[in-house]
């Protein structure tokens, strides 16, 4: 990537410092409790979450006010998501499941600010969210239904000869599902955002060579353009990993296809 | 992609410029993202299950409250509307029957004297008849004898001046017998 930006004639190309990590304060190495840009930007999602659920619900007014009926909306959502995916027993589960969206959407949108960090960009993130769906639904799973949970993986309408090897391939594709799960969603708000980030560095073409008359338009085009798309996906994003999120409830729920 | 050299160097080089690799990667960076990601949530899950959902539950649920009881009262407005209807338009049915009434009894009231004055006058009329019928006979009657009486004196007049005598009672006889003939 270094040896690269060096070849381009003067053009820097860093795609992935965006996703850096670093202190807020000083230069000290980074532990655990330390206070980073992730806290930084984590911290605004959960202050932008207050503003619009706390404050913005604050007349609790029969007529809502503007934010009130936004919040409103994301709550109905949210709500008939789960309803509908789930079922009604799901309903219970609704705040984990509208925490974890709201988390994502807010750290989505905050991440489109030119200059911010997005916390979903990040595997480690992104995969705590994927792994504790996965591991709450198996437990809950186990919980609720004791070893008819395993009927997930027993096809009872299949022929009895291919049932072992569907196990087989449920029970792979069940293993899989947070893999999928996180990587999707650190997969698509990383390379929307490196890939913003490499049209931007062709942006400046024209003060360097002649054939930035060219360049540098049609790289701000592709910026603006992708920009839009990455609007759409910062919210696709959170609407998919929230949606498998109730079918992976609705398959601890009930079991038996 | 990434030995652990690199990552070694994002270790350590974790705030240098243009360290190698993807900071995705960057595993030293690990339990600090996962630590705030749990206080994040954490805080997002309190804020929303203390304060949040209850009271966007308790705005909806008064909502629906207030929109139902609208709807009540509007359905009993609407009830009484059609009574109130109802009652208007029996009450224009009393007063038409009541006004068809009156019109009646004042026609009749009218028919009555004009009855009244229709015979009054007829009386007036065939009295004041009665009363020219007789004139007129009698003046019919004056008429004829004066006629008569013209006749026989003329008739004389004409006898005697023709040379003849007038015998009086034969000329009178002889004129009565022409006039009736």
């Amino acid at each position: 990537m270094a040896a690269e930006a060096q070849s381009e004639g003067g053009l820097v190309f860093h795609p992935l410092d965006q996703f850096k990590i670093y202190s807020l304060f000083g230069e000290n190495p980074i532990q655990w409790y330390t206070p980073t840009n992730v806290t930084l930007w984590m911290a605004l999602a959960v202050f932008c979450i207050v503003g619009l659920f706390v404050f913005g619900t604050r007349g609790r007014s029969v007529i809502p006010t503007r934010v009130q009926s936004v919040a409103e909306l994301a709550d109905g959502f949210i709500y008939k998501m789960v309803e509908d995916v789930a079922g009604c027993e799901g309903v219970k589960y609704f705040p984990y499941i509208f925490t974890v969206f709201l988390f994502i959407l807010f750290s989505n949108f905050l991440g489109l600010i030119p200059g911010s960090f997005t916390p979903t960009s990040h595997i480690a993130v992104t995969a705590i969210l994927g792994f504790g769906v996965f591991i709450c639904v198996t437990v809950l799973g186990f919980v609720l239904n004791g070893a008819h949970f395993l009927g997930l993986f027993w096809m009872k309408d299949a022929p009895l000869v291919l049932r072992p090897i569907i196990a087989v391939i449920e029970l792979i594709s069940y293993f899989v599902r947070p893999v999928s799960h996180s990587i999707r969603l650190a997969g698509n708000i990383m390379a929307g955002h490196a890939v913003i980030k490499v049209f931007a560095a062709f942006a400046p073409m024209i003060l360097i060579s002649g054939i930035g008359i060219v360049v540098t338009p049609v790289s701000v085009l592709a910026i603006t353009a992708i920009y839009g798309l990455e609007v759409l996906v910062a919210f696709i994003q959170a609407y998919v990993f929230t949606i498998l999120t109730c079918v992976y409830l609705k398959d601890a729920l009930h079991p038996a296809h | 992609m990434v030995t652990e050299t690199t990552v070694e160097e994002a270790a350590g080089a974790a705030h240098g410029a243009g360290s190698a690799g993807m900071p995705q990667l960057d595993f030293s960076t690990f339990p600090n993202q996962i630590f705030w990601l749990a206080v994040t949530l954490v805080v997002i899950y309190f804020v929303m299950t203390r304060i949040s959902l209850p009271r966007i539950g308790g705005v909806l649920a008064e909502r629906k409250g207030v929109i139902t009881n609208d709807l009540e009262t509007a359905e009993k407005l609407k009830q009484k509307a059609v009574l109130a209807e109802a009652a208007y338009n029996d009450a224009l049915a009393r007063a038409r029957v009541e006004a068809a009434k009156i019109v009646g009894q004042a026609r009749a009231d009218i028919q009555k004297d004009l009855d009244k004055a229709t015979a009054k006058a007829d009386a007036k009329i065939a009295a004041k008849v009665v009363e020219s019928e007789k004139r007129i006979n009698e003046i019919r009657a004056g008429a004829l004898e004066a006629v008569t009486a013209v006749a026989k004196n003329t008739a004389k007049e004409l006898v005697s001046a023709l040379g003849g005598k007038a015998d009086a009672a034969s000329v009178n006889a002889a004129v009565s017998a022409r006039l009736k003939g």
